[in-house]
């Protein structure tokens, strides 16, 4: 009923041509701009639910700060401000290419859509390695861990397990959210080979796109939150 | 409607006589059948489908429910003798105390305890969050807007998805043990007890991915409003019934994610041990009381509103009458979406500072002002109009009485001095099984009742349904109403045993809860019966004017119209659309394709 009517079509004219441009709207939508419309304020609705789990996270830190300054001012200056700034123009980066492959799909420009979809999954992957080698795994081996694995000896604070269940919890949210959109990348990229996206048809790497800056947000604030104030 | 390409007027044409079916054909096999079902992306199957498995649900929630009146029959005692130095100990007055001991339990209490756990979890995430909004709103925000299906057909069937698989969860945390941590898991007793088991986990993550099932409806119903209204359908012409869904979905939108952190914070925290909930840790078990509240108050209307969109329609349709001040009435369920996400700290009265307590209880009068709009309004609307007395209108008296004492009960619980020595008692047992049970289940059998004839093409029995209806009201208040006196008395909540003083009280309940039984038996037995013999339902048996009794048939359609409606009269205007000299009880239709009141319009397809 409401899948993608056309390509069993079996129209002489539309066959040869590509889905983007023969695409219609579902069949419960009255017009094309109706569908986008719907496509773009479920997306937004979805990331007004976005905002308020990591603010779950960001009340995690405020309240959790105020408790314990020490500990949290302690636990901060143990983390390389260098490699959050380094990741922040990661995604930043990614954000603008992600933000291009949305006006190329516009503009109906496929190869410098396929090429924005894959840098910002590049970008996605370098985030997480940058996160994973040089972040994570140090800390691991130092024992800078959640609540009663924490075996980090030059502790200040008796609360600093907190912190870094704090740290742990927020970045390992954020990071699933990176894996989730790099997911999401692939399938775009897969879809914009077979050309799916033109200037009449491009929700779903809009969708996409307005995801990626939502972690990509989350990520501006959690720099600051974890790495620069002290 | 014109094609935007032109290339491909004729990929809508496809089968198109499939379509024209009522929705309930079943396929030409059995097996054809239940592909057809569990790949369906009509709102319509969805619908049915969960309003079984909430019904489902709502069976084994109220098994536990009686279990835990059945041992409240008498208090569970220990009495310790000691004869000659020896001293044996031996356990009265509880029924699952042998059940207790053939489970290799600790105690009749440990029972108990996961029993009313049991109870409180199955009822409010699995039944009542889910059952309006993704029964029967399901089945009927489309056809009220006039739309072939919700904004996003396939999300919705993901959504029903997710629900089972939470529901899968919630289900196997019963079979291996049960958890004992109350429905509002409140550490530091839910990250400590079961410590090394997975129970907890699978019942706090079956909580988790049905926030996610909630979440997926609202957003769909908000978009559906936003996109799928049919023409000449304005914000103010829409049956109130969807006002009520919006508001609902509102709050399931904004406020399930800070529960899904907040389970995932714990789930982190029995896991990890992060700390954030454990004061050996730096943490505040308080904070978590704050999270689960954050989102549990707001859901509470997330209960009652869906309830609240039911008593408008069933109002307005039995009694013939324009609902007294529709825009005050949709307002106001705007008005409580938005109360409800500041009066979370009424939880918290004894575990918070004294100014934050008295600031939470000033906003918690609030609450009462929307919701006695609300029934000052329905009462409004009875006034001279045509009642008719039929099942979903008794249901709708019902909901008047029984919210009305909930709701009147809330403000007791929500003065300060008062709730010092009313908290965690039976009152506040009484007063949220008034508001949740005697107002929203109350509110969904009636409009079960209202809605059987579209949903399933065939009526009920009139007498069985009231007959119903009486056993489900005077059950209920044997049940809950002794629950008050005892509370007010000072019987604590969640205990197994008691001191003789409140035995009447609990012997009455639990007589009434078997009343209750009776009651829902009656109705399940009138519905099976209508399924398997009930005569055949005309397209409006009622004479209602929304657009699913007026334009869609009985069952309707897969493509729920034949031509797409246009709205040119409003929801409720029968005094223009209906004759004066109508009789209670006789609904004549409205006139049809009469310019004057209903235009039909051939959709371009």
């Amino acid at each position: 009923m409401t899948s993608f009517p056309v390509e069993n079509s079996g129209l002489g004219a539309a066959a040869d041509r590509p889905y983007h441009e023969t695409y219609r709207q579902a069949e419960h939508f009255r017009t094309q701009a109706d569908e986008f419309d719907a496509v773009k304020l479920g997306v937004w609705l979805f990331l007004a639910t976005e905002i308020l789990l990591f603010s779950g996270l960001f009340v995690f830190y405020g309240i959790m700060r105020m408790l314990h300054p020490e500990a949290f001012i302690h636990g901060s200056s143990l983390l390389d401000w260098r490699w959050g700034l380094l990741n922040t123009l990661v995604l930043l980066y990614s954000s603008y290419t992600v933000a291009s492959a949305v006006r190329c799909a516009q503009v109906g420009d496929q190869k410098g859509l396929q090429r924005n979809i894959l840098i910002t999954f590049v970008m996605g992957l370098l985030f997480l390695v940058i996160k994973f080698v040089f972040e994570y795994a140090p800390k691991y081996a130092e024992g800078k861990l959640p609540g009663f694995w924490y075996s980090y000896p030059n502790w200040e604070s008796p609360y600093e397990p907190l912190w870094w269940g704090m740290y742990w919890g927020a970045t390992g949210v954020h990071a699933s959210h990176v894996i989730i959109g790099m997911g999401l990348f692939v399938w775009l990229y897969i879809r914009a080979r077979k050309l799916h996206f033109g200037p009449k048809h491009y929700n779903a790497v809009e969708g996409v796109g307005l995801y990626w800056h939502i972690v990509d947000v989350v990520w501006i604030f959690l720099f600051p939150m974890l790495y620069l104030i002290h | 409607m014109a094609s935007i390409s032109g290339t491909n007027v004729g990929a809508h044409g496809h089968d198109h006589a499939h379509h024209d079916e009522p929705y309930l054909t079943p396929k030409s096999s059995l097996w054809a059948t239940i592909i057809d079902w569990a790949t369906t992306i009509d709102h319509k199957k969805i619908g049915v489908m969960y309003l079984v498995a909430v019904l489902f649900m709502f069976f084994l929630g109220g098994v536990a429910a009686l279990a835990v009146r059945v041992e409240l029959l008498e208090p569970t005692r220990t009495v310790t003798t000691t004869v000659n130095g020896e001293t044996t100990v031996q356990i009265t007055g509880s029924v699952m105390h042998s059940v207790g001991m053939a489970t290799d339990m600790a105690s009749a209490g440990d029972w108990y305890n996961k029993i009313f756990t049991l109870h409180g979890l199955i009822m409010v995430f699995l039944v009542i969050v889910p059952s309006i909004p993704a029964s029967l709103g399901n089945f009927l925000m489309p056809l009220m807007l006039g739309a072939k299906d919700v904004a996003f057909p396939k999300l919705n069937l993901a959504s029903w998805y997710i629900y089972l698989f939470g529901s899968f969860f919630a289900i196997a945390s019963a079979v291996v043990g049960g958890v004992d941590t109350g429905w509002t898991f409140y550490t530091p007793y839910s990250t400590i007890t079961d410590a090394g088991h997975w129970k907890v986990v699978f019942m706090i993550l079956a909580a988790f991915i049905l926030g996610f099932s909630s979440i997926l409806t609202g957003l769909n119903f908000i978009v559906t409003v936003h996109k799928l209204r049919a023409p000449g359908m304005g914000w103010f012409d829409m049956p109130l019934f969807v006002w009520g869904m919006y508001g609902t979905s509102l709050i399931q939108v904004l406020a399930t994610p800070v529960i899904g952190i907040t389970l995932l914070l714990l789930i982190f925290e029995r896991l990890f041990h992060i700390g954030i909930f454990d004061p050996r840790m730096g943490g505040d078990p308080v904070l978590f009381q704050h999270f689960f509240w954050f989102y549990s108050h707001p859901v509470v209307y997330v209960m009652i509103l869906p309830g609240m969109a039911i008593m408008s329609e069933l109002i307005a349709v039995f009694c013939r009458k324009k609902v007294f001040g529709y825009r005050a009435v949709a307002f106001s369920s705007l008005a409580i979406a938005a109360i409800a996400f500041v009066v979370w700290g009424h939880h918290l009265f004894t575990s918070q500072g004294e100014v934050a307590a008295a600031v939470f209880s000033a906003l918690t009068f609030l609450v009462a002002l929307p919701s006695a709009v609300k029934v000052f309004n329905w009462v409004a609307t009875l006034y001279k109009g045509s009642i008719d007395l039929k099942t979903p209108m008794w249901y709708a008296l019902g909901f008047l009485f029984l919210f009305s004492i909930g709701g009147l009960t809330g403000l007791f619980l929500g003065a300060l001095s008062v709730d010092l020595h009313l908290h965690d008692t039976y009152f506040v047992v009484a007063h949220f099984h008034y508001v949740m049970m005697g107002g929203t289940i109350i509110a969904f059998i009636g409009g079960i009742h209202m809605w059987w004839p579209k949903m399933f093409g065939k009526m009920y029995n009139e007498f069985w349904g009231q007959t119903g209806f009486w056993l489900v009201f005077i059950g209920f208040n044997l049940t809950f109403f002794p629950q008050f006196i005892m509370g007010v008395h000072g019987m604590p909540r969640r205990y197994a045993s008691y001191v003789d003083e409140f035995l009447i009280y609990h012997q009455l309940s639990t007589v009434g809860s078997w009343v209750l039984l009776l009651g829902f038996l009656v109705h399940f037995f009138n519905f099976v019966h209508s399924l398997a013999a009930g005569p055949k339902a005309p397209p409006n048996p009622w004479g209602a004017l929304t657009l699913e009794w007026t334009d869609a048939a009985s069952p309707p359609i897969t493509h729920n119209f034949h031509h797409e409606p246009v709205v040119t009269h409003g929801p409720y205007d029968y005094d223009d659309v209906v004759p004066a000299q109508t009789k209670p009880g006789e609904f004549p239709l409205p006139p049809k394709a009469e310019g004057r009141t209903v235009h039909v319009v051939k959709a371009g397809h």
